[in-house]
């Protein structure tokens, strides 16, 4: 990266945060590209959040066409109705974006992307899906997987209040500072279904009891083969009765996946905006980590409820 | 299930919202309050946009640079919630329609401010309406939110507050070790003794141990002479101040027995004579209607702001700045003061900081760093403000629940800490010893036969109590007071007041005498009680006073966290800040914050905390740890000499 400076219109543009991670940093993130899937809430303010940062490139991905559900959480689609007519999400997502900044190509992938070739996530160097499907999550994840270059995979899920952050850097190596040094690191990441396989019963008991109830519901979803946050409070029996037969072939107590918190995921709004800012913010972070080599990543899980306001980080299956 | 996530709606339907700032966090909050459904919204900032704000305040573009920031955030966020109501203003919230009658109508007020002068005031103003306040902060990655409730929480002054860092005047003007020591020197001494105003008081020539000795040959110095050729002009002032004042300094022996003997430098020793002369090219720099746009950097060719230069370049960018001011410049040659976005201003201040740098055998700085520091910029990223702004709403919407047993102030930290970025913390109860909030009588120490009302006014009244429109009382007396509809008698009858001594004023103060002061703004008054003092170390109170029971944080220079420089006289640090100690927690309020320990706060206290786990494992750590474990609750500070343009975000 030697002899690259970056231009007097970076440097200006840039200034604030070119003093939080310096300009290798900088550099970094101006030659990757990242592609998201899955436009909610949560995804619309991490794209928000990169594209201000100055990455290369982003792809989005939804080809939802534009309704009242797909406006809840999104500050990016104009409600100047003739602007939006017969366009998906993707697309008017992808024209307010490149207004953000000028230095950033925004880019729209059709079609499902869980079904598309291994080679075709070649070109990322991080792939974000959003309120995905555990089949499409696991599916997307051995794909990147299988590639020989590195590319970070992120899942991310809003369920009202609450949040959730998976994240998979295979390896990773980096640098962190610690006191005035500056530390070499490397770290191996398990992938989204050697995580979520490991029993229960061999979990740490102080958990947080949102992975489970994050599990539950995902696998609820699978099984009834419905879409993302289609679960409503009227299969509130069935997914506790699912919860039961789980915890059970586990062995692990009910009470670590308690009712009112599997009552509370189903039964609100699909996005709560707050929550939607602060994944989004935090996996924005975490994607400038990854891309720069600079600071601890997440590893591997991170959950927010804004019930108790706390934002705590698990390492599920610690050493793969 | 939680109160807090059940039906935002219900809770936000009809309320009136102000939020003050429309910066950083503000444009995140502005679109996270929309998008949750907040129908009836005011902005207050009197700032307008510029280039560097467009990294993260993403509701602006490039085209909107130099216009109104709370009138272009309301039309963008219009645009994708055109049905909800925003109401801007373009103005500073210390203007006077602020009072306490408009803070009334709102049931919160949400602050995104970036310095402690306007925080103070609008607290001051919520609770003298009664209004719940959410205040905020931001750093870098790290980030903090309070939630202030009149008589259930803290208010935001029942903390401690880091003030600006000052350096003693001799580790300026003659012992400088830190990089930062010699910005200052650059900025606030050379810069305004060349640039600025010449009849201010300015200690560019005091050397330790012969202030006496330094005006009449010195003076002149600076001066450039009538037909005095520029190139003549600037090596001259050049070798004044790195060689000769170096050289008195060194003849002064007793300051150098346990410190490096600092090197003074002269333009012949670093520059051939041919070299100094053939400096830049000046008829190739671009001709540009715009002041700010003139530049040493291009007149000699270097491009790069993050490199570091030598000694050879630090003497040439000198020498060619100055005489780029005198040159493209010269009406405003007596009236300037340093602004970071001058270029050239913070061409000649890298330089002349680097220069005296290598006399004292000091590590140079890139003009980017140098920058950082003498324009007291704070680092922000956009991730943090969004995340802070998250939080800002969901205490928001708590606070017009009434719900109050769930009220947290959250840290958002940039290492975790017990596997927790996002840390929730109980609020304090309201101190018993605020003199904001509660009516504990202040004490000051001074000494009533030499000090005038105007010391009073300045460094206690305004600049310590944080009063903007004050009124000084003795008994009934009154004794000074401001505001647009006194008299002319008056006006110079207070006039004439501030300039008394204090025990020779109509009603006089002496030793146990009790004043009153207030602002009617910010309804606010409390209770000084005098002790007349005879001496004061000048050095260490160089107030020539002090004021106790309130709560003013002390300041550390060897904080273990700011190895680079804890901010400079006027201002605040401007390093990142990327070696936190694991156990514990640093917290900057902000988006000027300045690094300073404050109060520290045992995660213990913090007791209730809704998880068990969390609980009993604090505690156990907290026995453990008693000492090396606490939160360090750092907030903003604001620069005070900024007073030009006071800025909201």
């Amino acid at each position: 990266m030697k002899g690259e400076e970056l231009t007097e219109q970076e440097t200006a543009l840039y200034d604030r945060q070119i003093r939080v991670w310096g300009v290798d940093a900088q550099r970094r993130l101006s030659k990757s590209h990242i592609l998201v899937s899955g436009l909610r809430g949560t995804a619309i303010e991490f794209c928000k959040n990169i594209v201000l940062a100055g990455v290369g490139s982003v792809a989005l991905n939804d080809d939802r066409p534009v309704t009242e559900e797909a406006l809840t959480a999104n500050f990016l689609i104009p409600s100047d109705g003739e602007r939006v007519v017969g366009k998906s999400v993707a697309e008017i997502c992808s024209e307010s974006l490149k207004d953000f900044n000028p230095m950033v190509r925004v880019s729209v992938e059709k079609g499902d992307i869980s079904c598309q070739s291994v080679d075709f996530f070649d070109k990322f160097d991080v792939v974000v899906v959003c309120c995905y499907s555990l089949a499409a999550k696991r599916m997307v994840n051995e794909k990147c997987r299988k590639l020989s270059k590195h590319v970070a995979f992120y899942t991310v899920d809003c369920r009202d209040s609450c949040g959730e952050i998976f994240v998979d850097l295979r390896n990773h190596a980096y640098t962190k500072k610690k006191l005035d040094e500056t530390m070499e690191c490397q770290i191996h990441y398990p992938s989204f279904e050697e995580s979520i396989s490991v029993p229960w019963s061999s979990l740490p008991k102080r958990l947080s009891k949102l992975y489970f109830a994050m599990r539950v519901i995902e696998r609820f979803e699978d099984v009834e083969n419905r879409r993302h946050g289609e679960t409503t409070i009227a299969d509130l029996a069935d997914v506790l009765k699912l919860r039961t037969e789980l915890c059970q072939a586990n062995s692990v107590n009910e009470s670590q996946v308690p009712d009112s918190l599997l009552e509370r995921l189903i039964a609100g709004p699909s996005e709560f905006p707050p929550v939607c800012a602060i994944i989004g913010g935090i996996l924005g972070q975490e994607v400038i980590k990854a891309i720069s080599g600079k600071g601890d990543p997440i590893k591997n899980f991170f959950f927010f409820d804004a019930a108790d306001g706390k934002g705590v980080i698990e390492d599920i299956l610690s050493n793969p | 299930m939680a109160a807090a996530t059940q039906h935002p709606f219900s809770a936000i339907k009809g309320k009136k919202v102000l939020m003050v700032g429309a910066g950083g966090i503000g444009c995140e909050l502005l679109k996270t309050l929309a998008l949750s459904g907040f129908q009836d919204i005011h902005i207050i900032d009197m700032d307008t946009i510029e280039v560097s704000n467009l990294n993260r305040q993403f509701l602006f573009r490039q085209t909107h640079v130099g216009q109104s920031k709370a009138k272009v955030a309301r039309d963008a966020v219009l645009r994708f919630r055109p049905q909800i109501s925003i109401t801007p203003y373009h103005a500073n919230v210390k203007d006077p329609e602020f009072n306490v009658d408009f803070f009334k109508q709102f049931h919160v007020v949400l602050n995104g401010l970036d310095n402690l002068d306007a925080r103070r005031h609008v607290n001051r103003l919520c609770l003298a309406a009664d209004v719940p306040l959410v205040e905020s902060g931001t750093t870098g990655f790290l980030g903090q939110v309070t939630v202030h409730v009149k008589g259930k929480t803290e208010c935001y002054e029942c903390q401690p507050k880091p003030a600006p860092k000052t350096y003693p005047v001799c580790t300026i003007t003659s012992t400088p070790s830190k990089f930062v020591h010699c910005i200052v020197w650059a900025k606030d001494l050379l810069f305004s003794k060349l640039f600025g105003d010449k009849n201010q008081e300015n200690d560019l020539n005091v050397r330790s141990g012969d202030a006496s000795s330094s005006s009449g040959h010195s003076e002149d110095v600076f001066v450039r002479k009538p037909e005095e050729d520029i190139d003549q002009y600037g090596r001259r002032v050049y070798d004044h101040v790195f060689g000769y004042n170096i050289e008195m300094a060194l003849s002064n022996e007793e300051t150098w027995r346990n410190r490096n003997r600092p090197r003074p430098i002269y333009v012949r020793d670093v520059l051939s004579a041919a070299l100094s002369q053939q400096n830049g090219d000046m008829e190739n720099t671009k001709i540009s209607d715009d002041p700010l746009s003139v530049s040493a950097m291009v007149s000699l060719g270097l491009k790069n702001p993050q490199e570091v230069w030598s000694l050879v370049e630090n003497s040439r960018i000198f020498l060619e700045a100055l005489k780029l001011f005198f040159s493209k410049r010269e009406q405003e040659v007596g009236n300037l003061s340093f602004d970071k976005d001058d270029q050239l201003a913070v061409e000649i201040v890298t330089a002349a900081a680097n220069i005296r740098a290598s006399s004292f055998g000091i590590p140079l700085h890139s003009l980017f760093e140098a920058k950082g520091i003498a324009g007291n910029i704070v680092h922000a990223v956009a991730t943090t403000n969004a995340i802070i702004a998250g939080l800002i709403v969901i205490e928001a919407i708590k606070v017009l629940r009434n719900d109050t047993s769930s009220y947290r102030m959250t840290y958002c930290l940039e290492h975790p800490s017990r596997k927790m970025l996002l840390m929730p913390v109980e609020p304090f109860e309201p101190s018993k010893n605020c003199y904001v909030c509660s009516e504990t009588p202040l004490l000051l120490e001074i000494n009533t036969q030499r000090s005038k009302l105007r010391d009073v006014v300045e460094k206690i009244v305004k600049a310590k109590l944080g009063m903007s429109l004050p009124l000084v009382m003795h008994g009934a007396a009154l004794l000074y007071e401001v505001g647009d509809d006194l008299d002319e008698i008056m006006v110079a009858i207070y006039s004439a007041n501030l300039d008394k001594v204090l025990s020779e004023l109509p009603s006089p103060i002496t030793g146990g005498t009790i004043l009153t002061v207030e602002d009617f703004q910010q309804e606010l008054s409390c209770n000084i009680n005098i002790k007349h003092r005879e001496e004061f170390d000048e050095e260490k109170e160089p107030d020539g006073m002090i004021l106790s029971g309130w709560t003013q944080a002390l300041t550390t220079e060897n904080n273990k966290n700011s190895s680079a420089g804890n901010g400079t006289s006027t201002s605040s640090q401007a390093v990142p800040i990327e070696t936190v100690v694991d156990d514990e927690l640093e917290i900057l309020s902000g988006e000027t914050a300045t690094l300073h320990s404050g109060k520290k706060r045992k995660i213990s206290d913090s007791s209730k905390a809704s998880n068990t786990s969390f609980e009993e494992k604090s505690k156990r750590k907290a026995d453990e740890l008693e000492l090396d474990s606490p939160i360090v609750v750092l907030e903003g500070s604001m620069e005070k000499d900024n007073g030009k343009k006071k800025r909201l975000q």
